[in-house]
């Protein structure tokens, strides 16, 4: 069983005869053993060399770092091992094709927004938000192009988003969805979890031969892997929000997990910690799958939304996205 | 019709996942592999590169085309996991003897399936060099194809490194 490896504290990674070795500024010292590696991600300030580098290449492990306030900052992505050029010229005319794009820009969105309901249903007092919701949702199909149909989903958010004041107990609330820089406790943890999900989304994209730049939704960009952002429209309500309803409203996460400082709101450490502990344990939560018969982790339905959209850009099979069943 | 062969000759797993499933074939020659995914996968690589450690010709490429396992005398050896996929196996054996014949050289082969410490022993006949050339003539046509082959219902398919791959489906959710 391969782990994600979250480092908060600073110190030196490096490589030590054939294993991964972490020695922190207070002296602690970890073997990570590379088998057992499926990606890092550092949190804290690490100093690493080439050698390590190399030696996380040939097992194909990404590296995540995030900056001070807890943040994607970007990944070490090593040369892919497997690639095909036959997927990315079909990923590409994909994208150039507008209705194409469209299709499966589409299909993003009306995922997404179908693991949003799935969210408000589970709460009273949310049925005129879900109403809301599916009257905006139902001129998606009319919609001709991509900036349009960006502005469906910018409004169904916000309708989203104002329900979580009807979910979220114990003094959290959420006023206005702010990212740069997030100034109450919940949107810090709307940033913080759409991050760590990016790069997980990402790592599962590493593992297929799909290419992260080419994408649908969202313009494909130089400064993010932008099929990561497509496909993380899916995971978001599915896997974030319903884990930060999960950890307020249990009282996993308190007020006191979260310090202002000058109009900055940041997660500390240890909460970054609970929430990660909580993130974690969901990713690797099973579902039976009723057309596998096996069982699926939420992080392998990452994969396999992946494996869907491969099937869909070689005219094999139409791209269907997930809607959470269960 | 003269067989022509430089035309129609390919990798030598091709031909064994032509035997195995057409599907796989055509997605590995696109590149969409999932090897590396597979523990099975892992396995048989670990029985390769520990079986026969005293061979001296190990991993001989021909034609940047063929990896035969190892080369002895008059015969070619291939060393397998489990004979569960004989068929798929003897053909490629029996290609890589056709390959060599249209070389100029002359060989026998063995498939070595060394957990099950049996060897089984291929010659070239005139029926299996017939039914190599159809193969290789099925298999260009299935590589040229745009799309994928459909997926086929096959008793090995749970075992296969593309299961997912293939069988993920999403069923319309009851409203």
């Amino acid at each position: 069983m391969k782990h994600n490896y979250y480092i908060f504290k600073s110190g030196r990674l490096k490589r030590k005869d054939n294993t991964v070795f972490l020695e922190t500024i207070d002296e602690e010292r970890k073997y990570l053993p590379i088998e057992s590696i499926d990606s890092l991600h550092l949190f804290g300030e690490i100093d690493l060399n080439t050698k390590l580098l190399n030696y996380l290449n040939s097992y194909g492990i990404i590296i995540n770092f995030y900056n001070y306030y807890g943040y994607y900052s970007g990944s070490y992505y090593p040369r892919k091992q497997q690639v095909s050029g036959y997927l990315l010229v079909n990923q590409v005319q994909h994208y150039l094709n507008k209705e194409e794009r469209l299709f499966l820009a589409k299909q993003f969105i009306i995922s997404g927004v179908f693991h949003m309901v799935r969210n408000l249903r589970h709460y009273e007092n949310t049925k005129e938000y879900i109403e809301t919701i599916n009257r905006e949702l139902s001129d998606i199909d009319e919609v001709p192009v991509i900036p349009a149909l960006m502005g469906i989903e910018g409004r169904i958010r916000n309708v989203y988003y104002s329900a979580f004041n009807s979910i979220l107990k114990h003094g959290f609330l959420l006023n206005k969805r702010e990212k740069r820089p997030p100034n109450d406790p919940v949107n810090v943890l709307i940033s913080f979890g759409n991050s760590i999900l990016y790069s997980t989304v990402l790592g599962e994209i590493y593992k297929t031969q799909l290419d992260p730049t080419v994408s649908y939704l969202h313009e494909p960009s130089t400064r993010r892997f932008s099929l990561s952002l497509d496909l993380s429209e899916i995971f978001k309500p599915l896997i974030i929000d319903s884990l930060i309803f999960y950890t307020i409203n249990n009282k996993i996460l308190n007020l006191e997990d979260f310090d202002s400082k000058e109009e900055i709101c940041l997660l500390s450490e240890e909460g970054k910690k609970k929430f990660i502990k909580e993130y974690e344990k969901k990713l690797s939560t099973t579902v039976k799958h009723r057309k596998l018969k096996r069982s699926v982790s939420y992080r392998s339905f990452i994969k396999l939304e992946c494996y869907k959209l491969i099937k869909h850009l070689i005219d094999d099979e139409l791209y269907k996205p997930l809607k959470a069943w269960w | 019709m003269e067989f022509d062969f430089q035309t129609f000759k390919v990798q030598g797993i091709k031909v064994n996942y032509y035997f195995v499933c057409k599907r796989k074939l055509w997605l590995y020659d696109k590149g969409i592999s999932m090897e590396n995914e597979s523990d099975a996968v892992l396995e048989g690589k670990l029985i390769h590169e520990n079986s026969y450690p005293k061979a001296k010709t190990r991993e001989i490429m021909i034609d940047d085309l063929l990896k035969v396992d190892i080369i002895e005398g008059d015969y070619i050896k291939d060393v397998k996991k489990s004979s569960k996929m004989r068929r798929s196996d003897t053909m490629q054996i029996a290609y890589y003897l056709f390959y060599l014949k249209q070389l100029g050289v002359m060989k026998k082969g063995t498939i070595n399936y060394v957990r099950e410490r049996k060897i089984e022993k291929i010659e070239l006949t005139e029926d299996l060099e017939n039914e190599i050339k159809n193969a290789l003539l099925e298999i260009n046509k299935i590589l040229d194809s745009k799309k994928p082959p459909r997926r086929e219902k096959l008793p090995y398919c749970k075992k296969c490194a593309y299961y997912l791959f293939c069988y993920v489906e999403e069923l319309d959710n009851e409203t």
